[in-house]
């Protein structure tokens, strides 16, 4: 976790306060439907949790839907997500993240979205990529790191390093 | 939550059933609770699809129980691939 972090220092954690405040979005629907959505254990999803999980994904290139904050993560899944995409370069000014646990709707709403039974959910530019365990399978066989750069979301810096060596 | 433990027995004859399974082995990593499980499918249904594919088709045989349960973890691989893993 230290040598993620390190590897950015202030800059990532910065971008990641800023990126977390695009959370604001989910705390602005009515408490009403979210108490509807949980007695009646709906699995469906309402039109208001689609167009702001839309908007959720279009807001920043790489987007990641997790447990707990970047910089506490509250699940050793979105923990070890964090740590690849902090691994792999990911531009911090690129990123964003969602704090599923601070909204319900979202936390149910995203599985349905996704038809993804976990979290945490990996999007690069709108398109899911998978949970940990595909992430942890794509950084390893090289596959991850050929994706985000094709999707041209890496650090600028950390590309020019990578071609002088 | 309490109560919806899930025994790795079933996991285990789910995964065997509806993907066709040539090997499966479900670890119990709950520490006893029944609620967090790491699994290993071998099936040739894997064949030709990508790791995307191959979670979707685990995660829609055992929709109920991960639904049920905490953390649910998977490696999934081809006959021809798990033997080449054994192998090495």
């Amino acid at each position: 976790m230290s040598f993620a972090r390190s590897l950015f220092g202030t800059t990532r954690t910065r971008a990641y306060v800023g990126a977390t405040t695009v959370r604001a979005t989910f705390s602005n629907r009515t408490p009403l439907s979210f108490r509807i959505l949980q007695a009646h254990q709906a699995r469906y999803l309402t039109e208001h949790a689609r167009s702001a999980i839309d908007n959720a994904i279009k807001s920043s290139s790489v987007v990641l839907f997790m447990k707990g904050t970047p910089e506490f993560p509250q699940c050793g899944f979105s923990r070890a997500t964090i740590q690849i995409l902090g691994l792999q370069g990911v531009d911090p000014e690129k990123f964003s993240a969602f704090n599923v646990l601070e909204d319900n709707e979202l936390r149910q709403g995203i599985k349905e979205y996704s038809n993804w039974p976990t979290i945490p959910q990996l999007y690069v530019n709108g398109e899911f990529i998978g949970g940990c365990d595909i992430l942890i399978a794509m950084h390893q066989s090289g596959e991850l790191a050929e994706l985000l750069e094709k999707a041209n979301v890496l650090v600028p810096e950390l590309v020019e390093n990578a071609e002088t060596k | 939550m309490s109560g919806s433990g899930i025994a790795s027995s079933h996991i285990e004859a789910v995964i065997r059933e509806r993907l066709n399974s040539t090997h499966v082995q479900v670890d119990d990593i709950s520490g006893g609770c029944g609620q967090a499980f790491e699994v290993i499918v071998v099936s040739p249904l894997f064949t030709g699809k990508n790791v995307l594919m191959r979670h979707r088709l685990v995660n829609a045989a055992l929709k109920e129980e991960i639904s049920a349960i905490h953390a649910f973890t998977q490696k999934d691989y081809t006959p021809e691939e798990w033997e080449k893993k054994q192998q090495q």
